[in-house]
């Protein structure tokens, strides 16, 4: 079923086009030439952030910062499998994917830890990513509570993960 | 802000990875991720030409004022000053459906779009606004309605029930937008209240 979701999306903007007798050809290509240049400026925070992400992810410092947090998640009855799968989430999506990949082979995704990791998946963004991508393509500099807000909604997103499995489903 | 992340992961992989004696993957990461970078980087360009044009077509027929009528009750209270019969909200609706719909490929470019329109209508300088603030947060985090990638990982391993974490994951992406948006909002108005002093 999916899969039909973007091409039938294409298709509505087309459709519509037509009806309202736009030269969707022309105007397409217009907007595509605008987006050309504007991309160009996202490349130079994207190769900034992913070079420091990359260098942490393989110096193995989110297994020491792990085992660093776990005395506090095990205060909340956040399941131990998934806390670098926490850690990971804002800063990398394939990271996390990954991640979320060798939990549902440890344990069942049945389990009150696979779920928590499958809940935390569907419920948060890769936030640094985002923001670096965001205010890449603008001239912003300064991104002020940004970046602390949009953690606040990651931690709801991770203690909410546990708290609404253990509610719902356990 | 991003000054001090990018600081502290770069010097903590130096410290931790000479630790934990993996500082040979730590060099190989520094040379090959900015070459991720530029494939990332090729692969949003393509898909922002997609949308972008595709986002123009909407706009011209008019899809775009039906999409932003359906939006503007719920989202004059988010961005607050901003003109609701602009581009810039144009764009911010496009980008709210499609990741309603979890369509990240398009949500993304249609995103950077709305940004760029919100800079040149706030025109904020080089300190953002607040309305760039709240879409930020909004895109930080998820408002996907089905939770397709997890579920279908989950298949993959052999769920009983692949979908069942629904319930969880539309209550707990509700709270952790509203924890954002109330967060920001907050901040906002603190920031604001010093400057008046």
């Amino acid at each position: 079923m999916s899969e039909y979701l973007i091409p039938i999306f294409i298709a509505i903007i087309i459709i519509f086009g037509l009806i309202k007798k736009a030269d969707v050809f022309g105007e397409f290509v217009e907007g595509a030439k605008e987006s050309i240049s504007a991309s160009f400026e996202i490349l130079p925070a994207l190769i900034a952030l992913m070079t420091a992400i990359g260098m942490f992810k393989a110096s193995g410092g989110l297994g020491f910062l792990s085992e660093l947090i776990s005395p506090l998640t095990d205060l909340l009855g956040f399941p131990k499998e998934c806390i670098p799968l926490a850690l990971i989430r804002p800063i990398s999506g394939s990271g996390a994917l990954a991640v979320f990949e060798s939990i549902l082979s440890e344990v069942s995704p049945d389990s009150f830890a696979g779920r928590v990791a499958s809940v935390m998946i569907g419920s948060t963004e890769t936030t640094f990513y985002t923001i670096a991508v965001y205010y890449g393509i603008t001239k912003v500099k300064n991104t002020r509570h940004a970046i602390a807000s949009s953690l606040t909604a990651d931690l709801t997103g991770f203690i909410l993960s546990a708290l609404t499995v253990r509610l719902i489903l356990q | 802000m991003l000054k001090w992340i990018f600081a502290i992961m770069l010097t903590a992989s130096v410290i931790f990875g000479a630790a934990s004696g993996n500082i040979g993957e730590v060099s190989s990461a520094a040379l090959n991720s900015c070459v991720e970078a530029v494939d990332l980087f090729l692969y949003l360009l393509g898909g922002m030409c997609m949308w972008g044009g595709l986002m123009r077509v909407a706009e011209k027929s008019g899809l775009t004022d039906l999409l932003s009528e359906f939006f503007k009750p719920l989202l004059k209270h988010v961005f607050k000053g901003l003109d609701l019969n602009g581009k810039a909200f144009h764009a911010i609706c496009m980008n709210i459906t499609a990741n309603l719909l979890g369509l990240g490929n398009a949500a993304t470019p249609l995103g950077l779009e709305a940004m760029r329109r919100l800079e040149q209508e706030e025109r904020p300088g080089d300190t953002t606004s607040r309305n760039m603030i709240m879409f930020v947060v909004l895109n930080t985090a998820s408002i996907t309605l089905i939770p397709t990638t997890a579920a279908s990982l989950r298949i993959r391993h052999g769920s009983a029930e692949p979908m069942e974490i629904l319930p969880c994951v539309l209550i707990t992406s509700a709270c952790a937008l509203a924890a954002g948006l109330i967060s920001a909002a907050a901040l906002d108005n603190i920031s604001k209240r010093r400057k008046h002093k």
